[in-house]
């Protein structure tokens, strides 16, 4: 705030204080030229008009409100520049990144200044942060047969992850079923929890251009004869012949990315688990569009100590019983 | 009664009334808006922001012609509660170039004021077309036609050129090219683009 600013808004608040006080001064003396609790001489239908003078409950109030109004200008930052002598302020307004908000909250910590927002989380830290960095210590292992680390994880699993994989996490359309233990990334502690904390974005590109419509019939039957369905043979067989194309990220044999170490997330195509579904017209529609299916990253909204604890309840989901190694 | 009584002259003019009461609710105004239009807090976007693109500006207009704001604000206030569930805080500096802003006042859904890259695109595709597909228990309503509408680009042009002269820095080139930007894209593609991109400018 300029100093112009600040002077236009000391001159505009005070002189209304003081009016405000001068107001009710001027109304607690007698002007209306009659002594007080006789009639005015204004009367209509038997009813007289009293001159009456103001309540004092009402002029107690009038008078509490314009000391309120004082101390509330000197304790909090509502006179232009002056800051107050509380030095309270709700949050860190002012700034214009990230990283300058990261810095005032970190300011506001080792001075100790009075942020109200930046208060309310420390308080809840100091409550909270024992807990998660407790269960951040632990093993996902562990923690995945941990009833109190699985109730955090599934809360945080119903406000964050069940929009799309459901609150049964049991996926739909789109988006994966994580109890079937059957991952497009990995299943294991580290590659879930780089899921969650990075993201993943998918890239199956349309094929229309490349095959062509007859193309994309072709391919579709193969596909579909991998996971051993019954298929048109001549086309499945016209459809092979063109799956190098397909095999530069689901393997030659369609068995996936992750079945040959690579990390495309491109789906095993052998285990009749479909994502977009397992009918003709589906696959047939993944050819031709392409599928660009994104996780979002966890980091920034969770922490990395919140991901950890959700990251044991997303391997439970697919690990139901202890298992002695990780799959 | 005597002639002094000045109260009596404004009690009985309602004009004289009128302008007097608009004297006295006027320094309000000058002292807690007026400095607002002036301040750099308020006036200067955030570090890095870009104006919308042509497609998530038509997208905005979408928001604003299904009423959106009337059920969803874009105000996530400095309150841990706020803050945990949605993130960072809004800061004036987002909204700088929003004409006119879409803050609302009513959350009958939740805010979306940092809805943007939370969820995937086919994500807002499901839900646009069935809010009850994805989210069971919502009572939000559907937007198929969104998904067959297309957008023809006609006013696109003159929409940024608008905003423009009030501030907004877009380039020659973006309004030249507005129209083809957007032409063939459907209501639908618009709207996720515009939430898509909602709270991604503070970085």
């Amino acid at each position: 705030m300029s100093n112009f600013w600040s002077a236009w808004i000391i001159v505009l608040t005070l002189p209304v204080l003081i009016g405000c006080a001068l107001l009710l001064k001027w109304n607690l003396t007698n002007h209306v030229g009659v002594p007080e609790d006789s009639t005015t001489g204004h009367e209509v239908d038997g009813i007289e008009e009293i001159n009456n003078p103001l309540p004092r409950w009402w002029t107690y109030m009038f008078v509490l409100t314009l000391v309120w109004s004082v101390y509330y200008l000197a304790a909090y930052p509502g006179l232009g520049k002056w800051q107050g002598f509380l030095g309270w302020t709700s949050s860190n307004q002012g700034i214009k990144s990230l990283e300058e908000s990261r810095l005032a909250v970190e300011k506001a910590k080792a001075e100790g200044l009075n942020v109200q927002l930046d208060r309310e989380v420390f308080k809840a830290d100091e409550v909270y942060g024992p807990v998660f960095q407790q269960f951040a210590q632990r093993d996902v292992l562990d923690l995945a047969y941990d009833d109190e680390a699985i109730k955090i994880g599934q809360r945080l699993f119903l406000q964050n992850c069940a929009l799309c994989h459901g609150s049964d996490a049991r996926g739909q359309q789109g988006f994966p079923n994580l109890t079937d233990n059957d991952w497009l990334y990995g299943g294991t502690p580290d590659k879930i929890k780089e899921t969650l904390l990075y993201g993943r974005k998918a890239a199956m590109p349309g094929w229309i251009d490349a095959l062509g419509e007859q193309g994309v019939k072709e391919m579709t039957a193969y596909v579909l004869s991998l996971s051993g369905r019954s298929v048109n043979e001549r086309e499945a067989e016209a459809g092979k012949a063109k799956f190098a194309l397909c095999a530069a990220c689901h393997g030659a044999d369609g068995k996936g990315s992750l079945a040959h170490n690579l990390p495309f997330g491109a789906p095993n195509l052998t285990d009749n688990i479909w994502l977009y579904g397992g009918s003709a017209a589906a696959v047939e529609e993944t050819l031709t569009k392409g599928r660009y299916g994104v996780m979002p990253a966890f980091e920034q909204t969770l922490g990395k100590d919140k991901v950890h604890i959700l990251t044991a309840y997303v391997y439970r989901l697919a690990h139901p019983e202890p298992t002695t190694t990780a799959q | 009664m005597s002639n002094k009584n000045h109260h009596e002259k404004i009690e009985k003019s309602v004009s004289l009334l009128a302008i007097l009461s608009i004297v006295a609710i006027s320094f309000g105004t000058l002292v807690l808006i007026t400095p607002l239009f002036f301040m750099d807090e308020t006036t200067q976007p955030v570090d890095g922001m870009q104006p919308y693109t042509a497609l998530q500006l038509e997208g905005r207009d979408i928001y604003i012609r299904e009423g959106c704001v009337g059920c969803h604000s874009q105000m996530v206030r400095p309150f841990r509660a706020e803050v945990e569930r949605y993130g960072h805080y809004s800061v004036a500096g987002e909204s700088v170039w929003d004409h006119p802003f879409l803050w609302g006042s009513k959350r009958t859904g939740p805010d979306l004021a940092r809805v943007g890259q939370r969820y995937s695109d086919d994500w807002h595709y499901a839900h646009l077309m069935d809010p009850r597909s994805v989210v069971p228990q919502s009572n939000m309503p559907a937007y198929p036609w969104l998904d067959k509408n297309l957008l023809d680009g006609k006013h696109t042009a003159k929409k940024m050129t608008v905003l423009q002269s009030y501030g907004v820095p877009y380039t020659d080139e973006d309004i030249a090219g507005a129209a083809a930007a957007v032409q063939g894209k459907t209501e639908m593609q618009a709207l996720i683009a515009y939430l898509q991109s909602l709270g991604t400018h503070l970085k």
